[in-house]
């Protein structure tokens, strides 16, 4: 199938992508890596009147490290090259674990972190990873800028903080405090395929071995990325024995989600793999925040 | 609504120029513009890999793009595999295949080999796992894979040289 005609921009600057956000509003859409957008607009559920394609804007790709201080990365960088990027392993190797997952290599080449952050599809990685990794999203429209942490971000299916005229342009990650582990676990029926469950969490450990954060986000469980908020509360404090990341487990699965049925799973499967799954993901971040 | 947009790209080492609609998917500007139909298109959402080409040495899904945004840049099809279209000048990718059987239709096999060069001038000696990951995002619905596996590893023996 073709897509609806549209009327089509490329700017090379951000003010001027800004500009024309403004101008067209509700019917204008942002062209990120394209690789959600166009597929839907082939099968014609999403007719924008207006395309602004980003990829021609130099100025959204890059990734900095500031000592000690927050990675920073451009929205329009691509998955591929968060996937390679020596930052971001060193910075944030979560992040570069998470890549291999989503979708395949063609789409990596072309996909970018803010587009998909922006999509804010419920079975997407990226969302759960930057709720796991306590992103902050840098917002810019014609004349403001603000920025929402990511959890604020989600506000249902489909549905970001983002108003009409605004644009996701640099997402930055905190750097992880010492002595803390990470896990991303997700189930799919082929590799690189959206997961049934997935989830993304992070483990630090004080001096004594004690769990002083945790985080713990879920995707294809709701209608957004999910945190486990019983879950992190019962790890808080707590020396992470096998029997706790059980339990919490057990928590995440039974109290923090509320999945729903499709052609792929029941809600009691869901269940079972979120369980499976947070166990794995905080036994692995426990045993790298040992380390 | 029907502005046209003049695009000037590289394909296969030959530059064409041609004023094309916003909406043009590059999948059905190489195959209806250029002529080039070896780019075969099987699903048009970016599920099945059938569309794959290089932009820039990069695989990309062509029936995921529109044809404007290849303005500037440099696209490999599976034509530029063979360039003066004789069967004894098969890339030694395509040699593999044949020699493994790794098709039956060959619907799907631009795809695979567009998919497979990058991926084996980056990973010269691939693992059976490497190789399943690569070829994730491409459909067979002939061969049950194993031999385009086979034939991957014969083609890496091969040390098969890019384009």
């Amino acid at each position: 199938m073709k897509p609806a005609p549209f009327l089509y921009f490329a700017p090379n600057s951000l003010d001027e992508a800004l500009l024309l956000l403004a101008q067209y509003g509700d019917e204008g859409k942002v062209l990120a890596g394209g690789q959600s957008l166009i597929p839907t607009m082939n099968f014609r559920l999403a007719q924008p009147a207006v395309l602004i394609d980003l990829n021609l804007i130099a100025e959204l790709f890059y990734v900095r490290a500031q000592a000690d201080g927050p990675l920073h990365i451009g929205a329009m960088t691509r998955q591929r090259t968060l996937e390679r990027d020596p930052l971001i392993a060193a910075h944030a190797p979560l992040l570069q674990a998470t890549m291999p997952h989503i979708a395949h290599p063609q789409i990596r080449n072309r996909g970018t972190i803010g587009g998909s952050l922006a999509h804010a599809d419920p079975a997407a990685e990226l969302p759960a990873v930057a709720l796991a990794l306590n992103a902050q999203l840098r917002l810019r429209s014609q004349h403001n800028e603000r920025w929402v942490a990511a959890r604020d971000f989600y506000r249902g299916l489909f549905t970001t903080a983002l108003a009409a005229d605004e644009m996701l342009v640099e997402i930055a990650l905190p750097s992880l405090p010492p002595r803390t582990g990470w896990s991303i676990q997700e189930m799919a029926r082929r590799h690189g395929d959206y997961a049934i469950v997935g989830v993304a969490a992070t483990l630090t450990l004080d001096e004594q071995g004690r769990c002083t954060q945790a985080t713990l986000a879920l995707l294809s469980v709701g209608e957004g990325p999910v945190q486990a908020q019983q879950a992190i509360k019962l790890l808080q404090g707590e020396l992470p024995t096998p029997a706790l990341l059980a339990a919490a487990a057990a928590t995440t699965a039974q109290i923090d989600i509320d999945p729903t049925a499709d052609i792929h799973a029941s809600v009691a499967f869901r269940r079972h793999l979120a369980q499976v799954l947070t166990r794995k993901a905080l036994t692995e971040a426990f045993e790298r925040a040992k380390r | 609504m029907d502005n046209l947009h003049t695009l000037s790209v590289n394909v296969n080492g030959v530059t064409y120029t041609r004023a094309v609609e916003a909406r043009l998917l590059l999948s059905d500007f190489l195959r209806h513009e250029l002529n080039l139909t070896g780019t075969h298109v099987g699903c048009e959402h970016g599920s099945c890999g059938a569309c794959t080409i290089l932009m820039d040495d990069q695989a990309v899904r062509s029936c995921i793009m529109f044809a404007v945004q290849s303005n500037g840049h440099t696209l490999t099809t599976i034509e530029g595999l063979t360039p003066d279209g004789n069967m004894q000048h098969l890339h030694p990718l395509q040699t593999a295949f044949h020699e493994k059987h790794g098709l039956q239709c060959g619907y799907c096999t631009p795809g695979f080999l567009m998919t497979l060069l990058p991926f084996l001038a980056e990973n010269p000696h691939p693992s059976d796992q490497e190789i399943r990951e690569a070829i994730s995002g491409n459909l067979c619905r002939c061969t049950g894979y194993q031999n385009i596996i086979e034939a991957v590893k014969l083609a890496a023996q091969k040390k098969a040289p890019r384009p």
